[in-house]
């Protein structure tokens, strides 16, 4: 995007008013607290989804982001329930394992592209559900219920985030910590993007091949970028389980990981934006079709085909295409 | 003359097929070597042998001394021998300008982690690198078109491109695969226009090639290749003159080697 720099800081601005200001003003003043639920979903998604989109700028069709997101989810409530961790540190520690754990599974699989690529990463998806089911640590299908919410976290004896139980309005509270990560997700992506290695990543996206001749060390650049996905996967799994103070091996399934794809699909995945955008409307979308009964995933299922066709490049090439007209 | 690389006794066999049989020869500094060999003779089996695209089966290939075949692709380039590809081989979706920036990769003094934050090495290295594009592409006459999306190069542009990457990063010695391959006269002058220049900038070039009179009139030694193996090695009026090659040659018409 070749917005000039006022522009740009014009429009951060304001999107940070709209998030920390305006939503929480106008559900205050129109007492649906409950679109506070679903917004933090939508920014915890669209974290998700964001790393499904890295993985789409190196070249690869990642369906698998559930299988982190899931793994993320377990990670934090092991560790909170079992070894009293505070969930300010089970925060990192989910993403870490999750990068961790991509590595390892990335090394094999990242040789592989196109189609095959995307098959593997679906199957890694249904894999950790199973794996979930099957493992004595993670309590099978009964899942780890009645998870506590997260605790005070302090430096040097100030309180910088008050205990979520103690706060009249969790919810509230909830929504401040995801914006807050999707804020800070999708600034790291901007900057991996507008910086050499999005270059780099184009590079991988373009020609493998041509990359490595120019002496990019292409294996090592892959894995580097399914790690900061799987982060991001983790880290938006391990508040879900937080919020919903519960994680099951069906918290995140092959649907799940298909609509982060979706979320890409449809926000456009030349924008780094593209997936916030396409979650939310997506998200959104899903729900005003409810009113349509069990036409729901009918018209969904036809939508999504007909904006594919309409836009391949996404929601937000509509805006590049205006701004040239004009 | 020093020896810039040197293949030894380099064999590459697929299952039963051997396509390249214990080939030698050397390239000395600032030359202009040329491998041709008609249809299937193994050119571009050892091509990707020496630019480490392939591991050989036996033998092996040093640049200055040193071992570089079994190394991966991107660490010969780091070391000094980059080739290039025929051309629809560049990144697609990016300028020319993008393409050739990119490509000064092994170049940057900095980390990946210090073009995430920006750093002053990051930025001194992105200028660095801005200036030596525009200096390449001025080279190979493409500063017209920098800002223009690759994929909408004509022909004889996308292989100067190509050509403009391979420079970027930098090498000691410089591979080009059919730099001349469906090219018209014109163009075909051009490009040896071209590849002269290189040399005389310093660079060492070993390019595999099927158009006859063009690699006549580049090279300063050719190596001729039949059925895997080396059938001769020489100056381009030695090979006009060796039987060997003609017989290689026959059925194909005598234009063909410039005769």
């Amino acid at each position: 995007m070749t917005l000039n720099r006022n522009t740009r800081i014009a429009a951060v601005v304001a999107f940070l008013a709209i998030v920390f200001i305006a939503v929480p003003a106008v559900i205050s003043l129109s007492g649906r607290f409950d679109l506070y639920y679903t917004l933090t979903s939508v920014a915890l998604l669209s974290i998700a989804s964001a790393g499904v989109w890295l993985t789409f700028y190196i070249g690869r069709i990642n369906i698998g982001q559930g299988a982190y997101a899931l793994t993320g989810g377990y990670v934090s409530a092991i560790l909170v329930m079992n070894h009293g961790w505070s969930f300010w540190l089970t925060l990192p520690a989910a993403g870490l394992f999750c990068a961790a754990a991509s590595v390892l599974i990335g090394l094999p699989i990242l040789r592989l592209r196109g189609v095959y690529f995307a098959m593997v990463t679906l199957v890694l998806t249904e894999v950790a559900r199973l794996l979930a089911l099957a493992l004595p640590i993670t309590n099978g299908a009964k899942g780890i219920v009645s998870i506590p919410l997260p605790g005070a976290l302090s430096v040097f004896g100030i309180t910088l985030i008050p205990d979520f139980a103690t706060l009249q309005n969790s919810r509230l509270a909830f929504y401040l910590l995801a914006v807050t990560l999707m804020v800070v997700c999708f600034a790291i992506m901007y900057r991996l993007v507008n910086s050499r290695i999005g270059k780099l990543c184009q590079s991988l996206q373009q020609n493998e091949e041509l990359a490595s001749s120019i002496g990019v060390n292409i294996a090592y650049l892959r894995v580097i970028a399914y790690a900061v996905s799987s982060f991001f996967g983790g880290v938006s799994g391990a508040i879900f389980a937080a919020i919903s103070q519960s994680i099951y091996p069906s918290s995140f399934t092959v649907t799940d990981s298909v609509n982060f794809m979706l979320n890409c699909f449809l926000g456009g995945l030349g924008y780094v934006f593209g997936p916030m955008l396409g979650t939310l409307v997506l998200y959104f979308g899903w729900d005003l079709l409810f009113q349509t009964g069990r036409f729901q995933l009918l018209i969904y299922s036809g939508l999504m085909i007909v904006l594919m066709l309409v836009l391949p490049n996404g929601l937000l090439s509509l805006a590049e295409t205006t701004r040239k007209k004009g | 003359m020093a020896e810039m690389l040197e293949v030894s006794g380099i064999t590459k066999r697929f299952g039963g097929l051997v396509a390249v049989n214990n080939v030698s020869f050397s390239v000395r500094e600032k030359e202009i070597l040329s491998v041709i060999g008609p249809n299937g003779a193994g050119k571009s089996t050892l091509f990707k042998l020496i630019s480490s695209f392939l591991r050989p089966t036996t033998g092996e290939v040093r640049l200055k001394g040193e071992r570089i075949s079994g190394l991966a692709p991107h660490i010969a380039a780091r070391r000094g021998v980059v080739r290039t590809f025929q051309e629809t081989t560049i990144f697609k979706n990016m300028s020319v300008r993008d393409n050739v920036i990119i490509a000064h990769h092994l170049r940057s003094k900095a980390s990946l982690f210090g073009f995430f934050l920006g750093t002053g090495t990051a930025k001194a290295d992105e200028a660095a690198f801005g200036q030596s594009a525009d200096e390449i592409l001025a080279l190979l006459g493409l500063s017209s078109l920098a800002h223009e999306i690759a994929r909408n190069l004509p022909h004889g542009h996308l292989r100067a491109l190509g050509i403009a990457i391979g420079l970027a990063t930098n090498p000691s010695i410089l591979l080009l695969d059919e730099p001349f391959a469906g090219m018209n006269h014109d163009e075909t002058m051009r490009m040896v226009e071209m590849v002269r220049r290189l040399r005389e900038r310093g660079l060492t070039i070993l390019l595999v090639e099927h158009d006859m009179p063009a690699v006549m009139k580049i090279s300063d030694r050719l190596v001729v290749l039949n059925f895997g193996q080396k059938i001769a090695e020489g100056t381009p009026s030695e090979i006009q003159a060796n039987d060997k090659v003609i017989e290689a040659y026959l059925g194909s018409e005598d234009e063909a080697i410039g005769l």
